[in-house]
């Protein structure tokens, strides 16, 4: 089904993206000897891994294997999970991303989850939750972060006439947009999406990808995605998750024409998972 | 008889006695509601409003002391007990895990199962004695100690019915914890918590053996929160076991407006919680 999808969007990401961004630049995020736990579970096997900015970093791998365990870690939503336990190092720019204070990191590092979570309350009020909870003040303020934000998620046009009217009345793929767009409004300088689409129909799915592509520009993205299509599309690097380790992590382009591994090709080739 | 003609038979057989139990239930309800009609709308009038208790053996008079009461002893239960209970319940549904939060959901189940005399009991040795007179604070107390556990168990459960990924999109923005549930749990809650907590109200309202030896009662005005204080139904009891004829029919008319009052109060529930109400 998304196959067919796959170049239908008016931005175009094109399925593998020529390696315009230098070679070697310092990772946005740098993971070493990552080991996650929860109680006596193993879930993360000594993960390595270099971001880089501004560039779409997409995870896949199949059901349970850890690809969303690591999202998770990497702006501590874990500590919500009682019995969870993570050992290695997280750099942030090269600064300790378990250490520091976590309300700072997940400012730094937005995340949009897999179902559309809006609060219940107006979209302004959404949009507007993340700038207030850390601090933002003014009404003009707010007005004019909450429109750049709505318009960095394309969902401006759409809402700009009912911004007091609740979230919920909105569709599935936009409810996702407006997460993004509350997302975007603290500024974050990394955005992690947690198979953003999976809960949309294609044509939502779509306008999510257009908009992903375009936020690269500002915002490095790491995005959890069942889908191999969609990290084809739009992704830069792929890493691929099976059991608990990183498999394989490339360019895009590499992993699905020339893996390296035999898992990473089985798993492509749809030979399991 | 074949196999189907016996099914059809059992089938018919279950639901008239399903139906007569619902009729039944209905009518017992409605029974007491004519009563009441019959009973309280004779004696109801509007002295019973303005004018306080007159000596037995005089005609007329009214409760108007008792009303007020009620409402002072209502409002001081609320708001020792809302508050506890509403905290109380934000702890066990967002930190509650553990020994001592089991601990606390235990006891206020069995709490609420306590018969609310021994809460009189209760507010009599430890607001009464210690105060030497019977007061509306006192008859606060024993009606608090009843409203906290069912707010307690309301909030916690009405708290927990909000979507983990609504708490996960708020800490995912820098929100802390505390912010989170003050910011967008307890406002996607906060409709069930109040329905739950108008219910708690109308039930300590009608509450009168916590009150006979904490608030007692008074046949005049009350001056101040530390002194006995009439309330609608103490007043019931009183009037309703007195030998005489007017002070039952007085009685009826309080116990009609009593009901007036909790209905109103389910009524008012009722339309916090509809689905028509404005969000937010």
């Amino acid at each position: 089904m998304m196959g067919t999808l796959a170049h239908s969007t008016a931005a175009g990401p094109p399925s593998v993206n020529p390696g315009t961004t230098p070679e070697r630049v310092l990772p946005k995020l740098k993971i070493s000897h990552l080991n996650f736990f929860y109680s006596a579970y193993h879930a993360l096997h000594d993960v390595e891994l270099e971001i880089a900015a501004n560039r779409i970093t997409a995870l896949i791998g199949p059901s349970g294997c850890g690809k969303s365990t690591f999202l998770r870690v990497l702006n501590r939503m874990h500590e919500t999970v009682r019995g969870a336990r993570v050992s290695g190092e997280v750099l942030l720019d090269s600064e300790d991303a378990l250490a520091m204070d976590v309300s700072k990191l997940r400012r730094r590092v937005g995340m949009v989850f897999q179902k559309p979570n809006p609060f219940p309350k107006s979209i302004f009020d959404n949009v507007a939750y993340g700038l207030r909870v850390n601090g933002t003040r003014g009404s003009a303020r707010l007005q004019e972060a909450v429109e750049h934000s709505l318009k960095r998620a394309a969902l401006w046009d759409e809402v700009k006439d009912k911004l007091h009217k609740s979230a919920y009345a909105l569709s599935g793929g936009q409810q996702q947009r407006l997460c993004i767009a509350r997302g975007l409004a603290v500024d974050p300088e990394v955005l992690l999406l947690d198979e953003p689409s999976s809960a949309l129909d294609p044509i939502a799915t779509a306008k999510i990808e257009e908009l992903v592509f375009q936020l690269k520009q500002n915002c490095t993205i790491v995005i959890v995605t069942h889908n191999m299509q969609q990290a084809a599309r739009i992704a830069d690097d792929t890493g691929f998750f099976l059991l608990g380790k990183l498999i394989e992590f490339d360019k895009t382009e590499k992993i699905f024409k020339t893996p390296a591994k035999k898992e990473t090709e089985d798993y492509i080739t749809g030979r399991f998972g | 008889m074949t196999r189907h003609q016996w099914r059809k038979l059992v089938n018919a057989v279950m639901f008239s006695i399903t139906a007569a139990c619902a009729a039944a239930a209905v009518c017992v309800l409605f029974w007491i509601l004519g009563f009441l009609l019959w009973n309280g709308g004779k004696s109801l009038n509007l002295s019973f409003f303005t004018q306080l208790p007159k000596p037995p053996g005089e005609v007329g008079g009214g409760m108007a002391n008792a009303i007020v009461g009620s409402a002072q002893i209502v409002l001081i239960a609320s708001l020792m007990g809302i508050p506890i209970g509403f905290l109380g319940g934000i702890y066990l549904a967002e930190f509650g895990t553990g020994a001592f939060p089991f601990f606390v959901r235990y006891t206020a189940d069995l709490l609420n199962g306590v018969p609310s005399i021994v809460m009189g009991i209760f507010a009599y040795a430890v607001a009464v004695r210690p105060m030497h007179r019977f007061s509306a604070l006192a008859g606060g107390v024993a009606l608090s100690v009843i409203l906290i556990p069912t707010t307690i168990r309301t909030t916690e459960q009405f708290l927990r019915a909000v979507p983990q990924m609504l708490r996960e999109g708020a800490l995912a923005l820098g929100a802390s914890k505390w912010k989170s549930i003050a910011t967008v749990v307890v406002p996607a809650a906060v409709r069930g918590v109040a329905t739950g907590i108008i219910l708690g109200i109308a039930r300590i309202a009608g509450e009168s053996a916590p009150l006979l030896f904490t608030s007692f009662s008074n046949q005049y005005w009350s001056t101040s929160l530390n002194q006995p204080t009439a309330s609608l139904p103490v007043m019931i009891f009183t009037y309703a076991i007195s030998p005489y004829a007017d002070w039952h029919r007085q009685a009826w008319a309080a116990g009609l407006v009593l009901l007036a009052l909790m209905l109103l109060l389910n009524i008012s529930a009722r339309l916090v919680l509809s689905p028509g109400a404005p969000r937010n």
